[in-house]
């Protein structure tokens, strides 16, 4: 009876792993799947617009291309090479980086951080003060003679003077 | 008596150095070249009417050939009337002149002076061998692999486009749309297998 039991449940198991192995070789890909792929493609004749998104026949034909492949067991790289391969490198949504495509991705970064390094310097030489603003002359003159008042004051208290004297 | 004001302390030299500001006109300079000649690249048409057609090699769809070769490079027909018809299966009006095209290709098959080649353009290749069973054509026909035959003639393409060269592999024609009849096919193409004929006698 038990040697019964463990032959019953081999066959229980073997048979699962049968039906899911037939299961997994008529799988459809999901539109979810399909989508995922062609949003990284844009629709070779409509310009700007993404494959996955792209309402037309000849859009609907490529992204059961897509599904095809999907299902035929190819990778995403290798249907977005085969997508390359047949329609030229405009489908991808970004730039191969190959040749002079690899400034679309170096450039803007550099230019950020520089544009980062301008301000940050700007905003540095705001906030320092200047050797000649009053109080920094006012240290100088103050630096030759202890004893005198700053030439600006006796500039000014002159000019109270002559201002008085005129009312 | 005039007291003379001290002279204010000039102010430290602020900014960027000189060199380093040289060195950033430049980079700039450069990168405005680059962008400048890629968009003198990309402009469009490449080639016009009177422009020599460069190279070009058509792959062709299984079943069809040229001399007994599944490839044709474009520099292998000098010396023939060239007739490059652009098309799609998802292209409505090139529905319209398949047939004329196939009909008017057949008046010249037997002859030696003109080749008719089909590109398919931006199609999946099941619905292009689908198309050329359904119209029967039996002209040389490939896909546009990597858009690379289109890019020559027509950045911006649109199906159909017809483009008729020379013997000498100049651009003489260009047929935006579709045929409307052989005649007009003919008409277009029996001057271009005159002319060179007359200038060799």
């Amino acid at each position: 009876m038990r040697k019964l039991f463990w032959i019953a449940t081999l066959v229980l198991v073997l048979s699962t792993l049968t039906i899911a192995t037939v299961s997994a070789q008529g799988s459809t890909p999901t539109d979810d799947e399909v989508n995922a792929i062609a949003r990284q493609l844009y629709c070779p004749v409509c310009e700007n617009t993404p494959l996955d998104v792209c309402p037309t026949d000849a859009c609907k034909e490529w992204r059961e291309e897509i599904r095809n492949m999907l299902a035929d067991g190819k990778s995403e790289a290798e249907i977005k090479q085969y997508f390359v391969d047949y329609y030229g490198a405009r489908v991808l949504s970004e730039p191969p980086r190959v040749g002079f495509n690899w400034l679309v991705y170096v450039v803007p970064p550099i230019v950020i951080v520089a544009g980062i390094f301008v301000l940050f310097r700007a905003f540095r030489a705001w906030s320092q003060p200047s050797a000649s603003s009053p109080q920094g002359a006012t240290e100088a003159s103050t630096d030759e003679d202890d004893a005198s008042p700053s030439s600006d004051d006796e500039y000014i208290a002159r000019m109270e003077e002559e201002l008085k004297k005129r009312n | 008596m005039t007291e003379e004001r001290p002279t204010p302390t000039p102010a430290p030299k602020r900014g960027v150095r000189t060199s380093t500001q040289i060195i950033i006109w430049v980079v700039l300079m450069a990168l405005l070249v680059l962008v400048g000649l890629g968009l003198k690249k990309a402009q469009n048409p490449i080639i016009s009417i009177g422009s020599k057609v460069p190279d070009f090699p058509l792959t062709m769809f299984e079943g069809y050939s040229y001399q007994g070769a599944s490839e044709v490079n474009f520099s292998d027909l000098q010396g023939k009337v060239v007739v490059i018809n652009f098309w799609a299966s998802w292209c409505k009006p090139c529905e319209q002149e398949a047939a004329e095209l196939e009909e008017a290709w057949r008046t010249y098959a037997d002859g030696d002076d003109v080749v008719f080649l089909g590109i398919a353009w931006t199609d999946t290749p099941d619905n292009s061998k689908e198309y050329l069973e359904r119209f029967d054509i039996s002209y040389p026909n490939g896909p546009d692999l990597g858009s690379r035959i289109s890019s020559i003639f027509n950045r911006n393409l649109g199906v159909p486009e017809t483009y008729f060269v020379g013997r000498d592999g100049v651009l003489r024609n260009i047929k935006i749309g579709p045929f409307n009849s052989v005649q007009e096919i003919q008409a277009t193409i029996d001057p271009l297998v005159a002319e060179n004929i007359t200038a060799g006698e």
